[in-house]
């Protein structure tokens, strides 16, 4: 498994990128070096002519009510099929490069989001905290954290929610956490935002309560998470 | 007893059939697009069918240790609604992704001219993303449907050898083998195909290119019929190789022809207090 980057720097991505040439096959790692070199001409700034190396495969719709042919970029095509190409647990890895790379704007990231499997959609939440500043990405990180797929809502919760999500949403999806048992070491920035969160502490303890009247168990984190909000804010 | 169902609609299906199809040894399945039960009334409808296909769905069965892949398509009924017939624009967006390893279930309903024109459509589909087909051959008037199934597929850029025809039985089998396509066959409690018919057919036919599902969905059907046909098989004297072949490594060659298979799923944490989807709110 090829850890996704968590902090959002170039350090990181580096990081990444080496960790990929390690771990890749050599097939994988030419596909790779092709999709980079599709994603580079693909998204070279207008007045550059983009390299011949670089392929637009056409997919041709072939239905009956197909009067239009639509044209996919041919990175997309490689952002989609990552993980046949490069095996399974490193896909994220090589998304989130691609996604790094192309650098698309928050509508078309959100498109590749919605249009996305649960894989690929993981892997632009992995990306947000790199290529989105401000709160643009925000719709995708609540639509993530509204669906009960574990990979999803521990995607959602990087960097990027650390930045922006609103302290009610934060909230909500540390509890999240605990009933779906996602571990809550997914969740960045957990002290800085846990510290000194008396609504958060009382969440918790009443959740604590809620479980304990019916004979369960109180999960570790809680008590851990509820350790974190006891401490005043740095 | 490894099984791997190639054509079950667990959107339908409870946990407890997760629960219970693990247990009977299904490791793998195919969950091909179809019909709702009620009418789909826009593309919409279906895309948000697609993307539990591949969202949900695989995340439901990898939390009961089964690996799910899916066929995408417009399935023959709705064909003929002027209304969805545009998601067929939409499908090549679909067909590239890392779990679709098939175009389906496409086929024939009622046998018309809006079928005839989807079902080519969607062949060609198969052909332009290196995927297979499973083709469903219709209920009524099924003989007749095979045989036109029969002539599209030989007039279409797909090869034979890349198509399912699904849903046989005994007076449709022997054309369907000449043809050259991969032979499934549908076991329901009620219809279609039972165990014992099965194993008929088997002994007839022998076990090459034959596939064997429970197509388990909203109506009366078993998801268990995979494990049932299994033993039916050994009682009948064949042996474990014969049943390995039909009921894995047949639907893992047809499945694995667009090199999109994925065999290797253990379920995340195991299911969330033993005996639920994680869901919080227990």
């Amino acid at each position: 498994m090829t850890p996704t980057p968590v902090p959002a720097t170039p350090e990181a991505l580096a990081v990444l990128r080496t960790a990929l040439d390690t771990r890749l096959t050599g097939p994988a790692r030419a596909w790779l070096d092709d999709a980079l070199v599709d994603v580079r001409a693909e998204t070279a700034p207008a007045g550059r002519t983009p390299p011949a190396a670089a392929s637009t495969r056409t997919a041709t719709p072939a239905g009956a009510a197909a009067s239009t042919r639509s044209t996919v970029p041919a990175w997309e095509l490689r952002f989609a099929a990552a993980g046949r190409h490069c095996g399974h647990e490193h896909a994220d890895a090589v998304r989130v490069l691609l996604l790094t790379e192309a650098r698309p704007g928050p509508e078309t990231l959100a498109r590749l989001y919605h249009q996305g499997s649960a894989a690929e959609r993981r892997a632009v939440l992995h990306a947000l905290p790199h290529l989105v500043d401000g709160p643009e990405g925000l719709p995708l990180v609540a639509d993530a954290l509204r669906t009960n797929d574990t990979g999803l809502v521990a995607a959602a919760l990087g960097p990027y929610a650390a930045a922006h999500l609103d302290q009610h949403s934060w909230r909500h999806a540390v509890l999240k956490c605990l009933f779906t048992q996602v571990p809550v070491a997914v969740v960045a920035g957990l002290g800085h935002r846990a510290h000194g969160d008396a609504t958060l502490a009382r969440m918790l303890a009443d959740h604590a309560a809620e479980r304990t009247a019916a004979g369960r168990d109180v999960p570790h984190d809680l008590h851990r998470v509820l350790a974190l909000t006891a401490q005043a804010r740095p | 007893m490894r099984i791997f169902d190639p054509h079950i609609h667990m959107t339908s299906r409870t946990t407890d059939d997760y629960e219970a199809m693990y247990a009977a040894g299904v490791r793998a399945l195919v969950e091909p697009s179809f019909w709702l039960g009620q009418p789909r009334t826009s593309p919409a409808a279906f895309l948000d069918y697609f993307d539990a296909l591949l969202g949900w769905e695989p995340h439901r069965a990898a939390q009961y240790g089964i690996a799910h892949h899916c066929a995408i398509a417009l399935n023959p009924k709705e064909a003929n609604d002027p209304r969805c017939v545009p998601v067929l624009d939409v499908l090549p967006r679909y067909l590239v992704k890392d779990s679709v390893v098939a175009v389906g279930e496409i086929g024939y309903d009622s046998q018309t001219p809006a079928e005839d024109t989807a079902l080519a459509a969607q062949l060609q589909l198969a052909a332009d993303h290196a995927l297979p087909a499973l083709v469903h051959t219709p209920h009524r008037d099924k003989l007749t449907g095979l045989r036109r199934t029969i002539d599209v597929v030989r007039e279409s850029a797909l090869r034979p050898d890349h198509v399912l025809l699904d849903h046989l039985n005994e007076t449709t089998v022997a054309e369907a083998r000449e043809s050259g396509c991969w032979l499934g066959f549908s076991v329901y409690p009620d219809t279609k195909m039972d165990e014992e018919r099965t194993v008929a057919v088997l002994k007839t036919y022998g076990t090459e290119k034959v596939l064997v599902n429970s197509a388990a969905d909203w109506g009366r059907s078993d998801p268990l019929k995979t494990r049932r046909v299994g033993e039916a098989m050994l009682a009948a004297g064949f042996d474990e190789d014969d049943v390995d072949q039909v009921l894995w490594r047949n639907p893992v060659a047809f499945y694995g022809i667009g090199g999109r298979l994925r065999l290797d799923v253990t379920p995340p944490q195991g299911p969330h207090e033993g005996n639920s989807v994680l869901r919080g709110g227990e």
